[in-house]
């Protein structure tokens, strides 16, 4: 099976279908739920109030320093899940693949997931296949959909945010988008640089515990916190004002940043997460992130204030004061 | 130095130039040249640091800003051909040309790749034989002599396929020009860093010789800048006017003459046309006929029709070009023009003058006057 | 104009080099700056060293501090930019 690519017929639901079911995915995913075989999956052990949410998948390169699209595709949807103050349960993977995968790349990736998948405490209980013509998706592009119970007690809200908050961050900047754009463009990266893709299901949990009156949660993936900022300050109506010295980015990173122009707050990361807290238990849901293994540099980014609400402040390193503006999407190059 | 110790610097250095805008005791307009400046100085906050005395405007330093449509409708065209590759830097991706912009024409399936440095459309056009592959070579000074340099690399290897579309503009006639512009009132320049390098401080002396406007080249910290803002008001406070050359590190007097003979190997000076302010005697660059093989537009002539500018009726983007007026004169600014919808190139490009105020101030800052 | 970035050179092979700022590298032409040697730190736009980086920066900065030495530092505070974006948001 070393050098099989994925055929059409593979999508096409019969004996090839089977083999790709039986021999490649059922192997690496199983479980009660998804064993059975069945059109969907029958969860009957969920309760309370529930989370729910969805994401798709394309990045290219599909394979990069830390991880690769699988990784991606369960961590994103698992992080969505926590962002809402839900622990993670089930998640279902939709797979697009192109005619002409090997075999041994998604046997990698799928196995990726399952570890993922294994790490964060959750069951992927159902999904689907199909196989596109060759040239028309970048090898395979991946969809998940997540279930999570939301955590008792908690009220995780964008309009919860007040004045007077702390903001909270729960590592540097810019690794994921960094370690993906560098490639593209002939840089090489130190090798201590990859992706900072993770699962933060239990970082948020150890968060909420910690400081119960979290107000909101956000990973800042495309757009990068200055997009998720900007959100929260129109959303809450709050001012935002972060220090630029307190932005935590790995010198490489920073390095990556020069050449090519880029804005480390604007960079998406995969594996971060913001976190909107009350002054007073701003110190106990810091530690809480520092006890998990993806937030050992967690730090207090700014706060929220009265002053120029839906405005997003930074103060520079030489004491000048600026806004931080809405990115404006596509990340290229510049020379200028 | 530390952040404390810069911190403690700058917060030294704008003391002093409060106090010698004081002593002064008339309002001064510097211009900054270089659109790198006009990043550094709106994302290191230093406008609001500034006494309302001192205003910093910006000039014609944006080379995505000052290219004018005509030659965006070309690059359209080209990418339009099925055997084209079109290789361009990020920053003019999204540069409107008089009906549609690269981005649209790369949605419509143009082949447009961006690169890093002009050298990789080397790579593009070796794996490409049976393609035209076309850079857009725009750029000032500093970027011109890489321009170049790949156009001496392609002969070298023996590459038939590569060619530039040049816009290149040269900064010293551009001063020339705002300098003896009645409209413009400028009492000192801060001149780009990363263009002297290639030219030196020399080809600058006319602006104070002539003109009797002070300049300094410096680079692109807030220190930096900040120090060459309090240099132009000691000089202001003495009466002097002088070229400073305060970027030591990487700048000369007479620049980098490897560069400047890989330039001139290859190009010549033409008078060139700048967005907002029309055409400059001896302001571009154009291939020497030896070259013209490598020149599309010589090369393979294409016919462009003549756009329709009317979409763009009451875009002030010429007089902010000059620093006559500050982009929320503009009566599009931040309305019917805003980054994701630019009517205007100074708010598209990401060192615009216009899209840096949107971007950083959008105007609701009182930034220094 | 004109992004540039002082980058150390690694490496040098006829007219390719090989720089690293902050330890990421990147292939660049050494055309424009033949003089160039492995372990000089260079000014690299577009892909090309443009110029050596000499130690001037420092003693520039060195000059400063001493010209700054005994300057008064009365506007340390940011009270100017804070009321300016109390206005913002009043507005």
């Amino acid at each position: 099976m070393a050098d099989k690519t994925v055929q059409l017929a593979h999508g096409a639901g019969g004996k090839l279908s089977h083999e790709l079911m039986e021999g490649l995915i059922l192997p690496a995913f199983s479980n009660a739920a998804l064993d059975v075989l069945h059109d969907g999956a029958r969860l009957t052990d969920l309760s309370g109030r529930l989370a729910f949410t969805t994401d798709s998948y394309v990045v290219q390169p599909r394979f990069f320093p830390g991880g690769n699209i699988g990784k991606l595709a369960v961590c994103g949807t698992v992080n969505d899940l926590a962002m809402t103050g839900a622990v993670p349960r089930y998640i279902s993977c939709g797979l697009i693949l192109e005619e002409g995968l090997p075999f041994a790349e998604l046997t990698e990736i799928l196995q990726t997931m399952k570890r993922m998948a294994e790490e964060a405490g959750i069951s992927i209980v159902t999904g689907d296949t199909k196989v596109v013509e060759h040239g028309k998706a970048d090898g395979l592009y991946i969809n998940t959909a997540g279930i999570g119970e939301l955590i008792e007690g908690t009220n995780i809200d964008p309009r919860s945010v007040k004045p007077g908050m702390k903001v909270l961050l729960s590592g540097t900047l810019g690794d994921h988008a960094a370690t993906v754009l560098a490639g593209r463009h002939g840089l090489s990266l130190p090798e201590d640089i990859k992706t900072d893709c993770a699962p933060l299901a239990a970082m948020v949990q150890g968060i909420l515990a910690a400081a119960p009156h979290t107000a909101c949660l956000r990973d800042p993936t495309r757009g990068g916190v200055a997009a998720v900022l900007n959100e929260i300050a129109e959303s809450a109506q709050v001012g935002i004002r972060i220090e630029e010295d307190a932005i935590p980015v790995r010198p490489a990173v920073q390095g990556v940043c020069d050449m090519l122009g880029f804005d480390p707050l604007t960079l998406a990361n995969e594996g971060k997460c913001i976190a909107f807290v009350p002054a007073e238990e701003a110190e106990a849901a810091l530690a809480a992130m520092k006890e998990s293994p993806y937030g050992q540099e967690a730090c207090i980014l700014g706060e929220t204030t009265e002053e120029a609400p839906g405005t997003v402040a930074l103060e520079t390193a030489i004491g000048g004061l600026r806004i931080v503006d809405m990115p404006l999407g596509a990340i290229v190059p510049r020379i200028c | 130095m530390t952040r404390p110790e810069e911190r403690e610097l700058a917060s030294r250095l704008v003391a002093e130039i409060r106090r010698m805008a004081a002593e002064y005791g008339r309002p001064l307009r510097f211009m900054e040249v270089c659109g790198t400046h006009t990043v550094s100085i709106f994302r290191a906050g230093i406008r609001p640091m500034l006494p309302e005395s001192v205003a910093l405007v910006s000039g014609p330093g944006c080379p995505v800003c000052v290219t004018p449509d005509d030659y965006m409708d070309k690059a359209i065209a080209y990418a339009g051909r099925d055997d084209v590759i079109l290789t361009t830097f990020g920053d003019m991706l999204k540069v409107p040309g008089s009906s549609s912009s690269l981005a649209e024409a790369k949605a419509a399936g143009a082949d447009i790749r961006i690169v890093y440095s002009p050298m990789d459309s080397i790579a593009v056009a070796q794996a490409n034989p049976e393609k035209k592959v076309v850079f857009l070579a725009v750029g000032f000074e500093t970027t011109a002599p890489t321009a170049a340099a790949t156009v001496l690399a392609a002969k070298q290897a023996g590459l038939t396929n590569l060619y530039m579309l040049s816009a290149h503009k040269l900064v010293p006639p551009a001063l020339r020009a705002l300098l003896t512009d009645p409209d413009v009132q400028v009492d000192g320049f801060l001149l780009p860093g990363h263009v002297s390098v290639v030219t030196g401080t020399e080809v600058f002396s006319f602006v104070a010789e002539e003109y009797q406007v002070p300049g300094v080249v410096t680079g692109f910290s807030a220190i930096q800048i900040l120090r060459a803002i309090y240099r132009l008001l000691q000089m202001k406070c003495a009466g002097e006017a002088r070229i400073v050359n305060e970027y030591e590190s990487v700048v000369t007097a007479e620049g980098s003459p490897v560069a400047l003979r890989t330039l001139g190997e290859v190009y010549e000076s033409a008078d060139a046309a700048w967005r907002g302010i029309g055409v400059i005697p001896k302001s571009g660059l154009r291939m020497r006929e030896a070259y013209a093989s490598y020149d599309i537009e010589r090369a393979v002539p294409i016919d462009v029709p003549e756009g329709i500018p009317a979409a763009k009726k009451g875009c002030r983007c010429g007089e902010v070009l000059r620093g006559i007026i500050e982009p929320p004169s503009c009566p599009l600014f931040g309305k019917a023009c805003v980054p994701t919808h630019a009517v205007g190139p100074c708010m598209v490009s990401v060192e615009g003058v216009c899209a840096a105020w949107h971007k950083y101030g959008q105007g609701r800052f009182s930034y220094g006057g | 104009m004109c992004l540039a970035v002082p980058a150390q050179v690694l490496e040098i092979e006829g007219a390719i080099g090989r720089v690293s700022l902050s330890g990421v590298t990147r292939e660049i032409s050494m055309m424009l700056l033949p003089e160039a040697k492995v372990g000089d730190f260079v000014l690299v736009h577009a892909g090309f060293a443009m110029q050596l980086v000499s130690e001037k920066e420092a003693e520039e900065t060195d000059a400063l501090l001493a010209e700054m030495n005994g300057a008064p530092r009365t506007v340390g505070d940011l009270s100017g930019t804070v009321s300016a974006m109390e206005a913002a948001g009043a507005r």
